[in-house]
């Protein structure tokens, strides 16, 4: 019944219970004439043209995936046939096959799953005691080497690997997996994002515990991690996304196959001579499908993850 | 030893934080100045060092390719951020309201974001073919003429932005989406009882409550088409004619294939203070303009 002028609501629809505003779309304003005339008729037109923009949206961006899937089927005579086939008669894994004929996959692959595994734990060992000590204790220096940490998401990653290389070819780090982990389980991003989540537990939590005389350990594991799981996935996302994908830091700092992984693979299709697309889109289906699946079932978390931290 | 560290509360916090600082300061901080040393030096990885003062930079200065590489960097910077903010806000508009179909355009215009650079480079490279790419084939289906999208000098560097802003456009979007969806509705509500145009509205209210956001995207991409390489090392190898040779791809080569690490230090140097001097700028000529209004 208070009937003040519209109070702050929430970004939900939540506040639409007040006449013409529900939705933002039609102001009664400025087409009035144009409308009364023919309502119907714009409205067709705008349905339309979204029906249309929304189609074009999905061409533009799912139709590269198809062209890759489609050709990674075909024949090479169909793949470069003209005009081109927009369709495939029979599914064949034969291009699959000459893929890994021609490139050890499953090496590769290993390595993959090593470096991406190695990186998502290490970080979590990593950054879950800084996270705890940045948010929950106050000593000397602390904002000095929060600010440290905060410095180092400002680097671009790819000036640092020349030093780096030759810091690991002094220690004989070069071609392991370990190279590929290290530099990476300290995500100063990372101790950020936790740090803001583990601010906000409650003191009278952790005092509770002190009182029953938790350790820290007991704290972190029993208190901070379970309220903090929401923020850990979102970290453990965008490491895993960010890790399977990369191509830079595994192409710089390997001299060798021993621990090269698939994005450093696969593009080595296309080097070789005499090739057809074929080959080179079935190899690159290793690459972007268990990517695609991971995505398929967590879209909206990953969405979210990306934008929240986009957002700050 | 341990356990009576970490009982005690004053070094407590330390312990725990030092694994993480010491990987930052070991990968992060000495390398930069380690770089900055490699710079006046003269190596080729194996042999010894042989100091050369500024003689690095006094040939990068004088190597008129240089000056190529460096426009290239600033014209693929200039077109590939504009691009993103502009289809990325048109995107964001346009998937700015509730239902399904919305949630799955979010979903398809987000897909390309989480594939792996390398992946999204190969198939363009498929598409882009010049006899039986399907661009080429499409255009002349209609009656145009072919691009060489990857063999003209003119255009290659235009391709691989067009790669980039496919990739990114949707992420861009979604996170101006959700500050869209922040913009108090009550706002709006005002602008209608003061029967406001919708461009009215969007330029007195939309852009000006979104422009934190704006602000914050446009650095963002900016530093990051510093950094785009995938694309380049995939898709061109720099070429035609150095015509897609930027600074961080130059860097690479100088640095892995030619073995100039003391030249290659020098331009990771020079990029160094680009991106910084960008971002002071940046901030600078933003600072008073973006706020609330």
């Amino acid at each position: 019944m208070t009937t003040t002028i519209a109070p702050p609501t929430p970004p939900t629809a939540a506040g639409s219970s007040r006449g013409p505003a529900s939705s933002p779309p039609p102001p009664v304003t400025p087409s009035a004439r144009t409308a009364r005339s023919g309502t119907i008729l714009w409205k067709a037109v705008r349905v339309i043209a979204r029906i249309v923009v929304s189609l074009l949206l999905v061409l533009v961006f799912a139709g590269p995936f198809y062209w890759m899937v489609l050709t990674a089927f075909q024949t090479a005579s169909e793949a470069l046939s003209i005009p081109p086939q927009f369709w495939v008669d029979a599914v064949r894994w034969d291009n699959f096959i000459a893929a890994f004929d021609r490139v050890n996959f499953g090496h590769f692959a290993l390595n993959s799953a090593i470096v991406t595994g190695g990186t998502l734990l290490g970080q979590f060992l990593i950054i879950v005691p800084a996270a705890y000590a940045f948010a929950r204790f106050h000593f000397k220096g602390r904002d000095v080497l929060f600010g440290v940490v905060l410095a180092t998401m400002m680097i671009p990653g790819q000036l640092i690997f020349l030093p780096v290389f030759a810091m690991y070819a002094k220690m004989g780090l070069l071609n392991t997996h370990l190279s590929l982990i290290l530099p990476f389980i300290a995500s100063g991003f990372g101790i950020f994002l936790l740090r803001q989540t583990f601010m906000r537990v409650p003191d009278s939590l952790i005092e509770a515990a002190r009182l029953d005389h938790a350790s820290e350990f007991t704290i972190i594991r029993r208190i901070m991690l379970p309220l903090a799981k929401p923020t850990i996935v979102t970290i453990g996302l965008i490491t895993f996304i960010g890790t399977w994908n990369n191509y830079f830091f595994p192409l710089v700092w390997t001299t060798t196959d021993a621990a090269r992984t698939l994005p450093v693979a696969v593009p080595r299709l296309e080097a070789l001579d005499e090739i057809a697309p074929t080959i080179v889109m079935a190899g690159n289906m290793l690459l972007v499908v268990p990517i695609l699946i991971v995505f398929l079932f967590a879209r909206r978390h990953i969405i979210s993850a990306f934008t929240y931290t986009g957002v700050k | 030893m341990k356990t009576s560290l970490l009982r005690d509360r004053r070094l407590l916090p330390y312990a725990l934080i030092a694994p993480a600082l010491v990987i930052l300061a070991v990968f992060y901080l000495y390398p930069i100045g380690y770089n900055a040393v490699l710079s006046v030096f003269s190596w080729d990885l194996r042999g010894p060092m042989k100091f050369v003062g500024f003689g690095n930079f006094a040939e990068l200065f004088t190597d008129p390719d240089f000056g190529k590489v460096i426009q290239n960097t600033l014209v693929y910077m200039g077109m590939e951020v504009s691009l993103v903010m502009i289809f990325g806000l048109i995107l964001a508009l346009f998937l700015n309201r509730q239902g399904w179909l919305s949630e799955f355009l979010q979903g398809v215009s987000f897909a390309p974001n989480v594939i792996a650079l390398v992946s999204v480079s190969l198939i363009f490279v498929w598409l882009m073919d010049d006899d039986i790419g399907l661009f080429n084939q499409i255009l002349s289906a209609v009656g145009l003429e072919p691009v060489g999208w990857l063999s003209d000098t003119e255009v290659a560097l235009f391709s691989l932005v067009l790669v980039s802003v496919w990739k990114s456009v949707g992420l861009n979007a979604l996170i101006i989406l959700s500050a869209l969806q922040s913009i108090p509705r009550y706002l709006f509500e005002a602008a209608d009882l003061d029967n406001a145009s919708a461009w009215t509205r969007f330029r007195k209210i939309t852009i000006p409550m979104i422009s934190p956001t704006l602000f914050f995207l446009v650095l963002v991409n900016v530093i990051g088409s510093f950094q785009a390489f995938d694309t380049i090392n995939v898709m061109t190898q720099g070429g035609p004619q150095s015509s897609t040779n930027t600074l961080i791809f130059a860097v690479y080569r100088e640095g892995f294939e030619y073995y100039r690490v003391g030249y290659a230090a020098a331009i990771a140097v020079v990029l160094m203070v680009l991106v910084g001097l960008i971002t002071v700028l940046y901030f600078r000529a933003f600072q008073k303009r973006v706020h609330y209004r």
